[in-house]
């Protein structure tokens, strides 16, 4: 199994990390032949989603990616992957793969200071460790969308068919593997 | 501040690795560095080159234009203390900025002590131009750290002297044997488990940039061949001809700084690069404020 990271900007080396230590095969997206590479799944990792989606564009990445998508390529959004993955985002006009129904929040918790680490359940996974750094949430899902975290009232973990998104960051916490399992074992897999 | 605010802190500028922080002076030139794709926006009142010109003393910025460029972008905004001035520190804090850069580029305030970091919940950036400085601004509370560089020259060299020193002192200290560590943070006057984690880890405990001279995609892809994990362009991208042209050029380069085949067609039809300054030929060396 080979898991394509897109490292255009952020935090993509934390979870080829992580999905190293599972051995998984990665490797990185930085231009159009990247993204044309056979995977089996993607992610989309955190980081700034203005900057990231302006890239995807720029290096002429992106068609070829959200094509992937709706065919149904298994991908795994954190931070501002989710905010690219979404149908719509409530404060901001710009929109990117445009693929999975939910209302997303973007800086929803306001600036830096309002950054903070919480532990909650996802789907069947208790106690899961969760940071939220200038983090989204999701205001409201469509249906077909499986809810899997919620904190503060605030969905922060979803699912839909092939998409899976959080708000917050598994791959900064090295030794935690669980959510990238889940991943692997409910989407990739199946 | 509690370890945890720490760890937030320093989880925000893994967020920003491989992005360009620009610096801005306006709302719309934070637009233009948005839409061009930085990932922060330094807010100041003046960029390096034209503090470098004006001389006299260079300050903290009006809250009133920084609150003018938080309101115009939705990317982490930056803002400038002076070396040892932690009420300016405390200002940008009430004004919610996202990062703190306790910067040579202004007048310092204190020729002894910086800020203690560790008082503020707002994360800060420091300068470096070798493994010491880092580690000593890292002890004092730094969530990221940046070579000071020259800044305002548009000449590369003094961060790419700055990257290479701080790169060398890591490689150093990870071929010690574990019983000569403690000298080590002797010499460089640190904290012995900084040290260490050098020791284990063969890298900073936090995310490091470069910064200071900074002008065209070559240059941004050097410093990130050379091993920063992303970069500050300060004056060089609003001195130069075209300013959009150029800023995107650089957000690109830093992506596929190892790919010579893109950098070339980055590098072509930019404009007018701005007008350097070379760092040997300039009165006040600003990298050696606050060591």
């Amino acid at each position: 199994m080979t898991i394509a990271v897109l490292a255009l900007q952020g935090a993509f080396a934390e979870h080829e990390k992580i999905l190293n230590a599972l051995k998984i095969d990665t490797f990185q997206i930085r231009t159009k032949a990247d993204a044309e590479r056979e995977f089996d799944g993607l992610i989309l990792p955190g980081g700034e989603s203005t900057t990231i989606g302006k890239l995807l564009k720029d290096l002429e990445i992106f068609d070829v990616l959200k094509r992937k998508i709706e065919n149904g390529l298994p991908v795994f959004g954190t931070c501002a992957g989710l905010i690219l993955l979404a149908k719509d985002v409530v404060n901001d006009n710009r929109k990117y793969f445009d693929v999975m129904d939910i209302k997303a929040h973007r800086n929803a918790y306001g600036r830096q200071l309002g950054s903070f680490e919480a532990i909650s359940t996802f789907g069947n996974i208790d106690n899961v460790p969760m940071v939220f750094i200038r983090a989204p949430f999701i205001e409201s899902a469509g249906e077909g969308v499986e809810i899997l975290s919620v904190v503060e009232n605030r969905i922060v973990a979803a699912r839909q068919k092939n998409i899976l998104v959080t708000a917050f960051h598994p791959e900064l916490l090295p030794d935690y593997t669980a959510i990238h399992q889940y991943f692997i074992d409910n989407i990739i897999k199946k | 501040m509690s370890e945890n605010r720490y760890e937030l802190n320093k989880n925000l500028a893994q967020m920003l690795k491989g992005g360009v922080i620009m610096d801005v002076t306006t709302p719309e030139q934070a637009k233009i560095a948005e839409a061009a794709g930085a990932c922060a926006v330094m807010a100041l009142e003046r960029i390096p080159a034209d503090i470098r010109a004006a001389g006299g003393v260079s300050r903290m910025s009006d809250p009133k234009m920084i609150k003018g460029i938080q309101k115009a972008v939705s990317i982490p905004v930056m803002a400038k203390a002076r070396i040892g001035h932690f009420v300016e520190a405390q200002i940008l804090e009430a004004l919610e900025i996202d990062y703190i850069d306790e910067s040579e580029v202004l007048s310092p305030a204190d020729n002894t002590y910086h800020i203690d970091k560790t008082k503020f919940k707002a994360p800060f950036v420091c300068g470096a131009r070798n493994l010491g400085e880092a580690l000593r601004r890292i002890a004092e509370g730094a969530s990221m750290i940046r070579t000071k560089g020259e800044a305002g020259t548009g000449d590369v060299v003094q961060a790419v002297t700055h990257m290479r020193a701080i790169q060398s002192g890591i490689r150093e200290i990870a071929s010690l044997r574990e019983d000569e560590l403690y000298n080590k943070a002797k010499e460089l006057a640190v904290p012995l488990h900084l040290v260490e984690y050098v020791h284990e880890h063969k890298k900073l405990p936090v995310v490091n940039f470069s910064a200071g001279g900074v002008a065209t995609p070559a240059d941004a892809a050097l410093m990130m061949q050379l091993g920063a994990e992303g970069v500050f362009v300060g004056s060089g991208i609003f001195k130069s001809g075209n300013p959009e042209k150029r800023a995107k050029a650089i957000v690109q380069a830093v992506t596929n700084y190892n790919n010579p085949k893109v950098l070339a067609e980055l590098s072509e039809d930019l404009g007018e690069a701005m007008v350097g300054i070379n760092a040997d030929e300039i009165e006040i060396l600003l990298a050696e404020r606050g060591v």
